[in-house]
């Protein structure tokens, strides 16, 4: 479980995460949702420790990870995998020493280093003719694949997903949609994924709404389309009007 | 494969630099002791200016320009990608994976090139007096048996490597420490590439009164 406890974030003067307080239970699926810009990024990047936050707590288990430092704040990471919005993959190496890059690391013997990887990559649907690639030269949706692919070379318990199918067609989204809920119901794998897909809500189970800094709403994900919250309820819907304002800009050209 | 990059891709500039430097310096020198008729110290100068100054600086800079840029420019990339970020949370220390390398082929590279930068340099006053001043080049080689010791040549190696130690440190620094975008990572390595000319000259000047003292020739 991953108790987020009054978290606030301050970047010079302005405020990103403005007491956030949010359960997300282990061994779930918790989709984070919210405007772009609301820092949604940023509260999973404090979650896993990339980020300290100004104020507040994150409980990971039983470890208070916001004051781990060096070592103690590495020992997090090898239980949690953190897929990013665009893939982050090393460019300087190929695809394969991208995916194999934590076990080699770690000085695991090649030959398992590349069974691991085939089976990983065979999980996100990438074949074998990529694998002397560089990232370079893939397209985004397939680097974003193989970013899920090298996150779960290390067998996380915790995996944090920054948007794993924007830039994907519909069937590699529903492909990485089905890994996350397979994950969760072979391994018990706990995931927080931020995303923009309604389609994600068929394989959530909770949802979170993050709207100026903090969680306006949390819900079960079955339920959400008959929920009256009015938060919810306009942002699912993609309604104009309501209490979410709309980027002022763009809302002054509707 | 840092040591590649660094060392065996940079030498052919650093030579290059170091023959024209050589001739260039060796054509001023011989302007000054020309007055005197004094071309016996010529190799004296040129051998002992190479090995302890000019050879390691110039190494030094070039490296700069060329491998240090790179690597600022590279670790700054990876930076504003997030590929640092995605090292942290594969459990890889960023530091021990991209500035540790790095920093230890530079250490081992730069003497290598000094050593280049010196022969190079002490060539092409060679063939400048032979084509160029019409000087007996014996007369030159004399001066550089008869002045340059092995202290002299190992006291410009060490500095060499530790200019490598200094343009790697502030390159990888450099890198890690940009934020934002592309402007960010262009002015990171700028920043690198004047922070390490800087510390190579201004490093030189305390190596080369703790090398090469006043003391000892008083």
């Amino acid at each position: 479980m991953i108790k987020i406890i009054d978290l606030h974030k301050k970047f010079n003067s302005q405020w990103v995460t403005k007491g956030v307080n949010l359960t997300i239970p282990a061994g779930k699926i918790t989709c984070i949702i919210g405007r772009s810009g609301e820092g949604k990024s940023v509260l999973l990047k404090q979650i896993i420790g990339l980020i300290k936050p100004t104020s507040g707590d994150i409980i990971i288990g039983d470890v208070s990870i916001t004051k781990l430092h060096g070592q103690a704040l590495q020992n997090v990471f090898k239980t949690c995998g953190y897929v990013f919005q665009f893939a982050a993959l090393l460019d300087s190496i190929t695809v394969y020493e991208n995916v194999a890059l934590p076990l080699t690391h770690q000085g695991i013997s090649p030959e398992k280093c590349r069974e691991m990887a085939m089976q990983k990559l065979a999980m996100v649907n990438i074949g074998h003719e990529v694998l002397d690639k560089y990232p370079s030269s893939l397209s985004g949706g397939m680097k974003k694949r193989i970013g899920i692919a090298r996150t779960l070379m290390t067998d996380p318990s915790i995996i944090l997903y920054d948007e794993p199918t924007s830039g994907l067609d519909p069937i590699n989204s529903r492909i990485v949609h089905e890994l996350i809920k397979s994950m969760r119901d072979q391994f018990g794998i706990t995931s927080v994924v931020i995303s923009h897909e309604r389609d994600i809500f068929n394989y959530a189970d909770q949802v979170a709404l993050l709207h100026e800094g903090t969680i306006k709403y949390t819900g079960n994900a079955d339920t959400i389309w008959e929920d009256k919250n009015p938060y919810i309820y306009q942002f699912i819907r993609g309604l104009p009007k309501g209490p979410i304002q709309a980027e002022k800009q763009a809302y002054s050209y509707l | 494969m840092q040591m590649k990059y660094i060392g065996v891709e940079s030498s052919t500039i650093v030579v290059l630099t170091a023959v024209c430097t050589g001739m260039a310096f060796t054509l001023q020198t011989c302007v000054g002791i020309m007055k005197f008729g004094a071309f016996d110290l010529l190799g004296i100068v040129i051998s002992l200016g190479m090995a302890r100054e000019i050879g390691p600086i110039l190494t030094g800079l070039m490296v700069n320009s060329r491998a240090g840029s790179a690597i600022a420019a590279e670790i700054g990339t990876m930076k504003v990608t997030e590929q640092v970020d995605a090292l942290k949370t594969l459990g890889i220390n960023p530091v021990q994976y991209l500035a540790i390398p790095r920093i230890v082929a530079s250490i081992i590279v730069m003497p290598c090139l000094g050593l280049f930068a010196i022969i190079a340099g002490l060539v092409g006053g060679y063939v400048f007096c032979l084509f160029a001043l019409q000087i007996n080049p014996d007369v030159y080689i004399l001066g550089i048996r008869r002045s340059l010791t092995a202290a002299d040549i190992c006291g410009g190696l060490l500095k060499a490597a530790f200019f490598g130690f200094l343009i790697s440190t502030i390159s990888t620094h450099c890198g890690f420490l940009t934020k934002g975008g592309a402007r960010d990572v262009g002015q990171a390595t700028t920043q690198s590439v004047v922070a390490g000319a800087i510390s190579i000259l201004v490093s030189n000047f305390f190596l080369s009164s703790i090398l090469f003292p006043v003391s000892a020739i008083l």
